[in-house]
């Protein structure tokens, strides 16, 4: 039993997505992570609690409001046909979209713990050696925080490599553009080629568990300490 | 170190910081008012309990804290007042913070280049040497941050900050988080710096002896107020200041070292107004410059030389003021010898017995052993 060129065309798909996603999320997640680990507003509770959506709502759920607000008659999709891009929902451009919001906590949250774990401390030392803003985030901060953007990268994409329910309400089955390998797997079982389906669920399965060991491993090395994406 | 009068008169920092901060959690308030011109060179200690605002002071002028007004210029530089709020970065300062601050993620080579890759004037390899030697670096400088003891972080940290060349270095309780023999360790690399380098400091204490060894001039703070600034030796022949506790009071001398007697161990030091003898130090600065602390109770007063006594050094004084003591037994005397006022603790008996009164002429006795490094 080999991989069909369809099966190839959802594994190329799924890791272009995931990789997509993964790095628009650590130049979008950085700044959230920042300000969530240093404010002192009232309003990082709530951004904090909105952040962590995904993490406890189904995909349906949130694949049904992005549905609905990028569909033709929502503001995105208003917003994005005034553009002349068309709508989002059903294209490339739509799934990475869904899947920022879907992965953002597992991105945002390891960030912030490694932010708030650094303290004030070795940013006011940098401040005090003659380091400005931007310098003193890339020669301290992201130094010292290294594990915790390591985590948020291999999480971000492991999640997202995993997704289906919200793919499946927002991108659909459309070969090369939003089939990837977790609606593949359904779709052949759809049409009772178990054999297929088992190959790339076994794929999918010894993927996932190694990114798994792979980032225990790497925590413990590190400290010790357990994973954790939560807050 | 005799502090030099400055001749420009530009020499000078003045700050002045207001700031209120209310924990609501802890229902308390703190205040921090002050408002002082320090000559802008050698060591300005500023001491107080805890929470008396020295390090928020310190912090302030680091602009790592937000005054509610301030106004803060070093040597008719502006870097702070209605308008101008210099970013920390942007002001030339050395920092060095209570506990260790180095970055973990970097070696001691690291935690130096740091600094002088960011300083605004080229690094002088001279210099660079200078201090590596003055803070005894050499060996470690290729160690791990981790794998260095309290006392070895804390001189990587004075030499770091050292580099940037700052115009002003301040420093928060740098011993604070050693413990005693590590203290001792440490102390006389920082009495270097303040002979080595002209960088005026900003020292953040608690300890009585580390200004007595350290300070030229003092700032006490209570409670977020100043109360009482001054020069070192006239803050420990000063009386009335309320943090010093009785046994405390004495003279600080800043001396030079004329010459030593190596068969019995002993050095000769002159200060503004005679010269003394007293038993050799380990940690002689450069410059032959020593600084002595006599405590008032380490002082005997007779009214004539003496000949036949185990004690070396008699100084020939006049008196001028006395005052009771609140304890009862004793009596607080200043004497005058040369430019230097001497602080001596006698017992109201002795004052009777000798007659003593102002104006009259003197010997003071002080024990060698009793004079404290």
């Amino acid at each position: 039993m080999n991989l069909t060129p369809d099966d190839i065309d959802a594994i190329w798909l799924t890791l272009r997505l995931a990789t997509t996603v993964t790095l628009l999320l650590l130049v979008l997640a950085t700044p959230i992570a920042w300000w969530l680990a240093k404010t002192q507003s009232w309003l990082k509770i709530p951004i904090g609690a909105l952040v962590a959506l995904p993490l406890v709502l189904p995909p349906t759920v949130l694949g049904f409001y992005l549905l609905v607000f990028m569909g033709p008659n929502g503001p995105i999709g208003e917003f994005t046909q005034a553009l002349g891009l068309g709508t989002l929902p059903f294209t490339f451009s739509g799934l990475v979209l869904a899947s920022m919001v879907y992965s953002l906590p597992f991105v945002v949250q390891p960030i912030q713990n490694a932010i708030e774990s650094i303290g004030d401390r070795p940013i006011e030392v940098a401040a005090t050696l003659g380091a400005g803003p931007f310098d003193r985030f890339f020669s301290v901060v992201l130094p010292l925080a290294k594990p915790g953007f390591i985590t948020a990268t291999i999480l971000g994409f492991a999640h997202t490599v995993g997704e289906f329910g919200i793919v499946l309400m927002m991108g659909g089955s459309i070969p090369q553009e939003t089939r990837v390998v977790s609606i593949q797997i359904y779709d052949h079982v759809e049409a009772l080629q178990y054999a297929n389906a088992h190959l790339l669920a076994a794929i999918m399965l010894c993927f996932s568990f190694i990114v798994l060991l792979g980032l225990y491993g790497f925590q413990r090395k590190r400290s010790g300490v357990g994973l954790h994406y939560g807050g | 170190m005799v502090a030099k009068a400055s001749d420009s008169g530009k020499h000078i920092i003045e700050a002045s910081f207001k700031l209120e901060r209310v924990n609501e959690t802890l229902e308390s308030s703190f205040t921090l008012d002050v408002d002082f011109s320090i000559p802008a060179e050698g060591v300005t200690a500023v001491f107080g309990e805890s929470g008396s605002g020295k390090t928020t002071l310190l912090r302030c002028i680091a602009g790592l804290e937000q005054a509610d007004s301030a106004r803060l210029t070093i040597n008719g530089d502006i870097w702070q007042d209605k308008v101008t709020f210099k970013a920390t970065h942007k002001r030339s300062i050395g920092y060095v913070f209570q506990e260790p601050s180095l970055f973990t993620h970097l070696t001691v080579m690291g935690n130096l280049s740091y600094a002088f890759k960011r300083a605004n004037k080229a690094l002088n390899n001279e210099f660079y040497k200078q201090i590596i030697k003055i803070m005894g670096l050499n060996t470690l400088l290729a160690q791990k941050v981790n794998q260095l003891s309290g006392g070895e972080k804390q001189r990587v940290a004075i030499a770091r900050a050292l580099l940037l060349k700052p115009k002003l270095l301040l420093m928060d309780e740098p011993l604070a988080s050693l413990d005693g023999k590590r203290k001792l360790e440490i102390l006389p690399y920082i009495e270097k710096l303040r002979a080595s380098f002209g960088i005026p400091v900003l020292y953040v204490t608690h300890s009585i002896d580390e200004i007595a060894r350290l300070a030229d001039h003092v700032l006490i703070l209570q409670k977020g107020r100043l109360v009482i600034q001054g020069n070192v030796s006239e803050l420990f022949t000063n009386i009335n200041v309320p943090l010093l506790s009785r046994d405390e009071m004495g003279t600080v001398l800043d001396c030079d070292i004329l010459k030593i007697d190596e068969q019995w161990q002993l050095m000769k030091v002159a200060f503004n107004g005679g010269q003394l003898w007293l038993p050799v130090r380990l940690d002689i600065l450069p410059d032959s410059q020593c600084r002595l602390r006599i405590l008032a109770s380490d002082i005997s007063v007779t009214l004539r030389p003496q000949s036949d006594t185990s004690i070396l050094n008699q100084l020939r004084v006049k008196i001028m003021s006395i005052t009771p003591e609140i304890e009862g037994a004793t009596t607080l005397l200043k004497v005058k010898t040369g430019a230097t006022i001497l602080l001596t603790r006698i017992t109201n008996k002795s004052l009777s017995e000798l007659g003593l009164v102002c104006g009259k002429i003197v010997w003071v006795q002080v024990k060698s052993v009793a004079i404290l490094g």
